[in-house]
């Protein structure tokens, strides 16, 4: 194992963990877009998060990524043509990749934050209300904080499927870990060594975030009464 | 109008084709994963580290790297090893069909086996102590009562793991198969229609999913039937 080729892959890491970080940073905002628009009173608003759930989570993240960058793509240059646009567009695969996993695991989330949302007991909004808080404050105070709370096992499970999911974007020829582990495999006929490479530094990525969010779970937490069975 | 489906309707016969193979690589994939997954999920249940620890490990590693890693690592990685390029098992390690179904069978086997060991653990102690009141010896408490029970408690996380493998198939064609995504890149790249093809692979999917949650909803209302609540 040569240590250029290895080099390469570390480096990919850094990809990796910036394509998972943006894409989770869009699935937050899609997510609490899609939660808010299913909770919505207004029918047309919620069937439309719901479609948008419904549908993203019944489509693999591998064909919405190829339907978004090479469909996508395609799509914008033929609309291109048609208003006598004659240069070739170009989509970054960064942000074809961020967008797609941002998109389909905003659905995932929209999902999480919704059912934080109506798990919270309706007495402490009602006990909110019974102080002569507004709406606003109610939310804000006290329904925001618990849906934050009640959220985060579903984030780090999104989290840990996310991370996975990257490893997809590199059809795109992305350069991240798994396309310089497949390319040095490649070049060296060592394929297994350097696919083992990136398999254990997915694992320490992984590894390292349930460390985390488990630290993070426990301060959100706090106040919380746990009863022992 | 720039959307072109022409090119779709004649291809439809080859995207028939890509579920039946889509359809083949899943069921192969589940049957040979569950069978695996409860040997796997009774050492997870185990009071003994020598049992437990090597279950944990593997679940462990299978989970926390990409499907995509697994499936390259037995399709273009074990390549590397002359042995394996002398041994008997060679013709089926060059043969991508059987990589993906082996790839696919070892991932989902990790999860299911984590479900399935929840289940167990999560068993209600009046079943146990029933079977134990009734004079069974462990393993007919393991056949008669906790794997049944627990099986059936599994059914709703279960529908979820096919859902997901349903979707993980997608990757085989990424090794040559001739799945749904796999004809979907053919045609695209036949005609350059990759809005068109994708488009309509994930219309596909969705049907796919649709069925099969349907499917896992009559499951449920049949065999979880004993823990709906009862009217009258």
């Amino acid at each position: 194992m040569s240590g250029g080729y290895w080099f390469t892959i570390v480096e990919g890491s850094w990809l990796t963990l910036r394509l998972a970080l943006c894409s989770m940073a869009l699935a937050v905002a899609l997510g609490l877009a899609g939660a808010g628009a299913r909770l919505s009173p207004l029918r047309p608003l919620a069937w439309l998060g719901e479609a948008y759930a419904t549908v993203i989570r019944g489509i693999p993240d591998l064909v919405m990524i190829l339907l978004v960058y090479f469909g996508g793509q395609d799509l914008v240059n033929r609309a291109a043509a048609l208003v006598g646009h004659e240069d070739y567009v170009d989509i970054d695969p960064f942000a074809a990749g961020v967008a797609t996993l941002g998109f389909i695991f905003g659905a995932y989330l929209s999902e999480t934050f919704r059912g934080a949302f109506l798990s919270i007991p309706k007495g402490q909004a009602e006990a909110g209300f019974a102080y002569g808080m507004s709406r606003w404050q109610v939310f804000r105070r006290i329904l925001w904080p618990e849906t934050v709370r009640l959220s985060i096992p579903g984030i780090a499970n999104n989290w840990l499927v996310l991370i996975k999911s990257t490893a997809l974007v590199s059809v795109l020829g992305l350069p991240d870990m798994m396309f310089h582990a497949k390319q040095a495999g490649d070049a060296t006929r060592q394929p297994f060594t350097y696919l083992l490479l990136a398999g254990v530094l997915y694992l320490a990525i992984t590894s390292v975030s349930l460390l985390a969010l488990r630290v993070i779970e426990k301060r959100f937490s706090l106040g919380v009464r746990e009863v022992q069975l | 109008m720039i959307l072109d489906f022409s090119v779709i309707w004649e291809n439809f016969p080859q995207f028939l084709h890509g579920v039946r193979v889509t359809l083949q690589l899943l069921f192969v994939s589940l049957a040979v994963g569950f069978v695996w997954a409860v040997p796997l999920a009774l050492m997870r249940v185990s009071g003994s580290p020598w049992l437990n620890l090597p279950a944990w490990f593997y679940t462990y590693v299978i989970r926390g790297t990409p499907m995509l890693v697994q499936l390259f690592l037995l399709y273009y990685g074990v390549a590397q090893f002359e042995a394996v390029r002398a041994s008997l098992l060679w013709p089926w390690l060059s043969d991508a069909t059987f990589c993906a179904c082996l790839a696919f069978a070892i991932n989902t086997s990790g999860y299911t086996a984590e479900i399935i060991a929840g289940c167990l653990k999560t068993t209600p102690p009046g079943e146990i102590e029933a079977a134990r009141a009734a004079g069974m010896s462990r393993l007919q408490m393991y056949r008669r009562i906790l794997l049944p029970s627990a099986l059936r408690r599994a059914l709703p996380q279960y529908s979820n793991e096919v859902v997901m493998m349903l979707h993980a198939t997608s990757m085989a064609s990424l090794v040559t198969l001739a799945d749904i995504t796999g004809v979907a890149r053919t045609i695209s790249a036949q005609y350059f229609l990759p809005f068109e093809a994708y488009l309509t692979a994930g219309a596909f999917y969705l049907v796919l999913t649709f069925l099969l949650l349907q499917l896992f909803k009559a499951a449920e209302r049949r065999w979880l039937a004993h823990l709906r609540p009862q009217r009258r």
